[in-house]
């Protein structure tokens, strides 16, 4: 069983696939469409802004790859926001896998932008509150609340902070420096099939 | 809501974490690995890595120490010493850092802000600001790493703040030269005057010495962190202890 961690040019890899091996399962870095086709669980991370890493998924020709990915799929922060049908970073077209729009925090309502640090995520669906617990946030882009948001916090207005259809699963907090919370969110992710 | 963050920093020369007063003086305080473990476990919400060494002698943060603490933490992690181009900073973050954290190279380089913000992201580049205040007015420092190499560059903090947040910064922290190692109390005065100028997230720097001291940053200024040295690498306060007293004092913490 093989975690596909999709290399989408951005930085930061590496602490996510450290997460992932603390949790005992084996990971490949890559962007080779074999090898996150056969994988067992999908990773997209993201890094960066959402034209840069749409832009690198279009270029290694990825993006009909991950639309018809049937696995488990985790997007995490960017990687949540390329969901959507839309980003206003850079006005980009995303994947549209999931309804609704990402858009900037508004600077204007005494905000400071980027959010960062430390934030409470609370999920709608009683089965899942044992996940409600203080999730690593850096972002300055966010989707509202949508049809398919599981989980939201709150930053200036209510936002959605974690996000399910199907088989994808988004989150816009980073579990792998979510401290003890984001390694129960990852097996969260790894108990799906 | 977002809640306040405490951010233990490690500086370290020559592969051992030290402490100066008033960036002078600096002793050996502890291993590097071992104490980024301490604090991770022990409640930090993020840390902070600082060669102080890298940025005097012109060289880029040692990198072999970068992933070994990526390697043994699960919170945010930033780095600074020395980074001076979209290169080094790669190669930083690719080890497993979230942010770089760049001082003297900015200042020297204002547009490197920007490039780094275009190329990784705001939330990944943050400013740090050492900041000696002579005559009622605030003055950069830069190469601040060693006592020799450490100079004022005229150059006024509230002008700084304003343009590193219009060139894309994510992050500023505001280390006061004149407190910091003291132990005396963060500089409430300074950080109140550039708060009120920053729209950006910011972190106190420089004073802490007793857990009075961060409840007075919180409750009388709005910075969103507050980071320290010296105070929990004697051992006298753990990070859970100080995050214990500031939720008595309703300041809002991850427990």
């Amino acid at each position: 069983m093989t975690v596909a961690i999709i290399d989408s040019g951005g930085s930061n890899l590496r602490s996510v696939a450290k997460a992932i091996d603390r949790l005992n399962k084996s990971y490949v870095i890559t962007d080779i469409a074999d090898e996150i086709i056969k994988a067992s669980f999908v990773i997209l991370p993201g890094v960066g802004s959402a034209e840069i890493v749409m832009n690198e998924l279009r270029k290694k020709n990825l993006v009909d790859v991950i639309n018809n990915l049937k696995q488990p799929v985790l997007g995490i922060c960017i990687g949540m926001q390329i969901l959507f049908e839309y980003s206003a970073e850079g006005n980009t077209k995303c994947l549209g896998l999931i309804e609704g729009d990402i858009q900037k925090f508004d600077e204007s309502a005494d905000l400071k932008v980027p959010q960062m640090g430390w934030n409470k995520v609370t999920f709608s669906d009683q089965k899942l509150k044992k996940f409600n617990n203080y999730y690593y946030f850096a972002n300055s882009y966010y989707s509202s609340i949508q049809k398919h948001t599981t989980a939201t916090s709150e930053y200036g207005d209510i936002f959605t902070s974690v996000v399910e259809k199907n088989n994808f699963l988004g989150c816009q907090f980073h579990p792998e420096k979510s401290s003890e919370a984001g390694e129960y969110f990852l097996q969260y992710f790894f108990q799906k099939s | 809501m977002i809640t306040k963050r405490i951010i233990p920093c490690l500086d370290v020369r020559d592969g051992k974490v030290v402490k100066g007063v008033r960036f002078k003086n600096h002793k050996i305080v502890g291993s590097i690995v071992d104490l980024a473990k301490k604090y991770s476990t022990e409640g930090a919400d993020e840390l902070v890595f600082y060669d102080i060494s890298a940025s005097t002698v012109g060289a880029t943060v040692k990198k072999e120490w970068v992933s070994k603490i990526s390697d043994v933490i699960n919170i945010p992690f930033c780095v600074a010493g020395g980074i001076k181009s979209i290169d080094d900073a790669k190669s930083i973050l690719n080890l497993g850092a979230d942010k770089i954290s760049i001082n003297t190279p900015a200042l020297e380089n204002p547009k490197l802000i920007n490039q780094l913000s275009k190329e990784f992201g705001s939330q990944c580049v943050v400013i740090g600001m050492d900041i000696k205040t002579v005559d009622n007015k605030d003055y950069l420092f830069a190469k601040t790493g060693n006592e020799t190499t450490a100079h004022s560059t005229g150059i006024n903090a509230m002008e700084w703040i304003k343009e590193v947040q219009d060139l894309g910064a994510g992050e500023v922290v505001i280390n006061s030269m004149n407190k910091d190692g003291m132990r005396n109390g963060y500089d409430i005065k300074l950080l109140k005057k550039l708060s009120s100028v920053c729209n950006l997230p910011m972190i106190a720097s420089g004073g802490a010495g007793c857990k009075e001291d961060f409840i007075s940053v919180f409750k009388e200024t709005n910075v969103d962190g507050a980071l320290a040295a010296s105070i929990f690498h004697s051992g006298e306060y753990s990070i859970s202890q100080i995050k214990s007293s500031l939720v008595d004092k309703k300041i809002n913490m991850r427990i």
